[in-house]
């Protein structure tokens, strides 16, 4: 017997598409429907079976491995939680509780993609929108450093560049796409005009802009650049009804950082003196916005929160993971629903694999071989239901498919919030 | 059980004016002496203190999409108040956009019990009901924003009326909303067009309604579905010079539909637009003085730091370009928008020094309060840890003089406050931070003493200084339990969320399903917030 489920969310980018169909037979996902290529094997590979914890590789039985998970915070005097963009906003509230109770620093994969974007965020805010806003109204979409034909397959289709919306009954004939970035890409091949930049100039780019529709002459411009696109994409800027710009680790993670982002915030709020603008960044995993949320009203801030003074703290480059792992700094790690390994660098990942760690993840993404303890979680969206919030903020309910065998995230920190010191 | 014994109760509701009573409290409500076996209660010798229902707070921002977006926006914010964790309570930090659990602290240590989230779109919802999970020791209810909404306006051009009373109907369940909540009607969807509405009968771009027809046909529905709250508006033009004449004219308009006029003092300036402005409390106090079915709160400036935000996009975008500075802009699909600007309010500075004295007077000059109500828009006009202050200004005149002689003399000039001789007594000060705002929001458990009622109950200190009197309870008790000893809290625990249930015909659902299909982002089943997800929660029957 099949059972048939519709308006499933997809958890595994920021773009939560929530029109999924799902076919279950046997306990097993047989049938998806709708879902990008990523989706599909997010849910075709997902196996629900019960699996053990284990302790040093050894399994073992939930009651040995919760203590052991506890035993190693207890001990601790600097740990470090990191993760959670990938858990329900239930689970990251849950961590962030955990975090006060025993003084840890508590981080989000946000801390190796877009935390420069919250950087810029406080330094002069943002003009942003509903993805629904983009399909509705945008005439003119920028994509920078961005390449969402690959990170996020849907999103032309069912938010930008191909959605037909209120001021866009023609989709893509409504529209003019812009890609910005330093190589041709599989997304630059669909734009309309492709702004190829040199490594590095991000930045210059931005404040020839600025000062371009402003009116502003410009001599000898930037280096490598054409300097007739970037005039055009002024005009197209200036002109525009309602544009947006899409931006990725291209400009978060390049030279500049926080400043390109700052940068960008501030050619887009400027544009609004002219015409309507937005920018949005391209969240990666499903629920990494969920954890800048929760992490921000529990804490007042979005990401790397040190809670080891009794009172909470943010400190890019203090209490970021890879830095408190490449200083040594910490002494334990909580490693929720994410793989720091695929995206540390090797000083960082080292140290982890020398401290007492304990990992929470779905079955088939706990690491053993960094990890001393694995707790082997179901996974929202399938097997355990929640909340996540899409890139442009909006929330989600996570539906599950299935009844769940394993604990749940929020199930397994309860229980280890339960039993650590304070 | 508790028993409150030998303090000077006000209970303005119960027409209870300052007199000496005990109370007696079993199961979080307020009962009967009788019902209670008095050698197991739990006693507290109140004599010589001020006894009165918990405060409740008829708008506030407390949690939500914009709020949260404030926290991201201001970590200086975070360093104006960072609260160490403790053995049973949580650390916190913010002072202007305090953290949830910071929040609920530090309400509930200022005698509040109930406070409402003035405005979250539907579509965000779900954020808001998270957030509200987090914050303890509240009982707490969503205000939904609708007047920019794309159903509804489609539903007004079309002549659909029981069309739209059915979708606001269904659009409450949806969000387990409290009230309604309109903001600047059509200015929001033109500001999408890098526009706004001026005047009642500027049109809504793409729709060909006006201000007016929203918000005569929102204020019907509000009377159909019989909900709890009376439509709760922000109007036209805030902030702008000579808005308290769109005020008025806004607020004849709603009369009949016994309107909610939310922060007034920012919808109250007179003068010529583009022109510095005069305090219009006058003219906004001579009409809520002669109509009998408009209520407002006040929206005080206190002088210091504050977080602007509202949904009002086109308020704040103007805002920002005379102040420079940090800006938030949210539109959101089909629904509503949202901006964010810090500021600082000084006493210094003569347009701030307006603002306050436009707040105090209107305050001073509205005879009846029941009709006016206590709030500084938190965190607009400055965060809500400033009421006790408030109140000391509206119950000392020598204090409120030596303040205003602080403002800068442009602001002074013919200010009509020095001259103003009332002095709120202890029984008024109960109505407008309690009595008034409960009834408002039609929650017949709060805001009074009487039997059966909520045990929300505030236990103060007299003092001379009224600000510390009421900035520190000696005792607050929420839901029967004490949460607050001598203005530190005691115990945590979970409030209420309260949302309402209006009736509604559900063969709209198909016609809203279409909506869905065309016009959002989410799937149409993917939209409702089920009970089970918002925490503790109580339904309010619409009837």
């Amino acid at each position: 017997m099949s059972q048939v489920f519709q308006n499933i969310v997809c958890k595994f980018c920021g773009c939560l598409c929530d029109d999924i169909t799902i076919e279950v037979e046997d306990a097993r996902i047989k049938k998806v429907k709708k879902a990008c290529v990523s989706g599909r094997g997010y849910f075709l590979d997902y196996d629900p079976s019960d699996v053990k914890p284990m302790i040093d590789g050894q399994e073992v039985e939930w009651d040995e491995a919760i203590a052991a998970a506890v035993d190693i915070l207890d001990r601790a005097d600097s740990p470090l939680i990191y993760g959670l963009s990938s858990t329900s906003s239930e689970g990251q509230r849950k961590a962030a509780k955990l975090a006060d109770r025993i003084g840890a620093t508590i981080d989000s994969t946000s801390s190796v993609c877009h935390f420069p974007t919250s950087q810029a965020f406080q330094a002069v805010g943002e003009a942003t929108c509903t993805l629904g806003e983009v399909k509705d109204r945008a005439d003119l979409m920028v994509f920078w450093g961005c390449n969402p034909m690959i990170a996020h397959p849907r999103h032309f289709a069912r938010y930008s560049a191909n959605a037909k919306g209120m001021l866009t009954k023609n989709g893509r004939k409504d529209r003019t796409v812009v890609v910005v970035d330093v190589r041709p890409t599989k997304t630059s091949k669909l734009a309309d005009h492709f702004l190829q930049i040199k490594p590095g100039t991000d930045y210059e780019v931005m404040t020839t802009l600025r000062a371009l529709i402003h009116g502003k002459k410009i001599g000898k411009g930037v280096e490598g650049v054409d300097m007739q696109q970037v005039e055009q994409l002024a005009d197209l800027m200036k002109s525009c009804r309602y544009g947006v710009t899409f931006f990725g680790m291209g400009l978060t993670m390049s030279p500049g950082r926080a400043y390109n982002i700052a940068e960008l915030f501030t050619l887009v709020a400027e544009l609004n003196k002219f015409t309507r603008f937005s920018a949005m960044p391209m969240r990666g995993h499903g629920n990494v916005a969920g954890a800048d949320q929760v992490l921000a009203w529990l804490s007042g801030y979005p990401t790397a929160v040190s809670m080891a003074c009794g009172v909470p703290k943010m400190g890019p480059g203090e209490f970021t993971s890879v830095d408190m792992l490449a200083n040594k700094e910490a002494d334990a790690a909580l490693i929720i629903a994410s793989n720091p390994a695929a995206h540390f660098p090797q000083a960082a990942v080292k140290h982890l694999k020398s401290i007492p760690s304990i990992h929470i993840a779905p079955a088939g993404e706990c690491l053993p071989d960094i990890a001393n303890v694995i707790l082997p979680t179901a996974c929202c969206g399938i097997d355990a239901p929640g909340t996540a919030y899409r890139m442009d903020n909006v929330p989600l309910r996570l539906q599950t498919v299935m009844p769940n065998i394993r604990p749940t995230d929020e199930e397994i920190l309860s229980r280890i919030i339960k039993a650590v010191k304070q | 059980m508790i028993g409150i014994k030998g303090g000077t109760v006000y209970d303005p509701l119960k027409g209870v004016e300052g007199h000496v009573q005990d109370l007696w409290i079993k199961n979080g409500k307020v009962v009967s002496p009788e019902d209670v076996d008095k050698n197991a209660a739990q006693i507290i010798d109140a004599s010589g203190k001020i006894i009165m229902p918990g405060g409740v707070d008829i708008h506030s921002h407390i949690a939500g999409a914009k709020v949260n977006s404030g926290r991201k926006l201001c970590p200086e914010d975070s360093l104006r108040l960072l609260r160490p964790r403790e053995k049973n309570a949580r650390s916190g930090s913010g002072y202007t956009v305090p953290s949830t659990h910071l929040t609920g602290y530090l309400y509930s240590e200022m005698g509040y019990t109930t406070v409402m989230e003035a405005a979250a779109a539907p579509l965000v919802a779900r954020h808001t009901h998270e957030e509200l999970e987090d914050i303890p020791n509240l009982d707490k209810g969503i205000f939904i924003t609708m007047g920019n909404n794309h159903f509804i306006m489609k539903c007004i051009r079309d002549g659909e009326y029981n069309k739209a009373r059915d979708y606001v109907g269904w659009l409450i369940k949806a969000t387990k909303g409290f009230a309604i909540k309109i903001v600047n009607p059509g200015g929001l969807e033109n500001w999408k067009y890098g526009k706004n509405v001026h005047s009642l009968d500027d049109e809504v771009i793409g729709f060909g309604v006006t201000p007016r027809q929203i918000l005569t046909t929102l204020g019907k529905i509000n009377q159909e579905l019989k909900l709890p709250h009376p439509i709760h508006v922000h109007g036209l033009a805030l902030g702008r010079t000579g808005n308290v004449d769109t005020t008025i004219e806004t607020m004849a308009l709603m009369d009949e539909f016994n309107a909610h006029f939310c922060h007034v003092q920012f919808m109250g300036y007179d003068g010529q637009y583009g022109k510095f402005p005069r305090s219009g409390a006058q003219k906004l106090a001579r009409f809520i003085n002669e109509r009998s079915g408009i209520t407002v709160d006040v929206g005080q400036i206190i002088f210091g730091p504050a977080t602007t935000m509202t949904s009002d996009g086109p308020a704040q975008f103007s805002l920002h370009s005379k102040v420079g500075g940090k800006w938030v802009n949210d539109d959101l699909e089909s629904e509503s928008g949202g901006g964010i600007v810090p500021l600082t309010f000084k006493c210094n500075n003569p347009l701030h020094g307006i603002m306050w004295l436009t707040g105090l007077e209107t305050f001073l000059l509205v005879d009846d309060p029941w009709k006016v109500y206590l709030t500084t828009d938190h965190p607009n006009a400055g965060p809500f840890l400033g009421y006790p202050e408030v109140i000391r200004l509206l119950m000392d005149k020598e204090y409120r003089n030596q303040e205003f002689e602080k403002l800068h003399p442009k602001a002074k000039k013919n200010a009509l406050l020095p001259a103003l001789e009332r002095e709120y007594t202890l029984d008024e000060i109960a109505i407008i931070t309690r009595s008034g705002p409960a009834q408002r929001l039609g929650l017949k458990n709060k805001g009074h003493l009487g039997m059966g009622a909520d045990a929300d109950i505030t236990i103060y200190s007299p003092k001379n200084n009224k600000e510390e009197m009421f900035a520190h309870p000696a005792w607050v008790i929420k839901d029967g339990e004490v949460v607050v000893i001598d203005g530190k809290m005691v115990l945590e625990q979970p409030g209420r969320t309260l949302y309402a249930n209006p009736k509604y015909d559900s063969a709209i659902e198909d016609d809203i399903r279409a909506h869905f299909a065309e016009s959002y982002t989410i799937a149409f089943d993917n939209y409702p917030i089920q009970t089970e997800h918002i925490g503790l929660c109580e339904k309010i029957d619409c009837e």
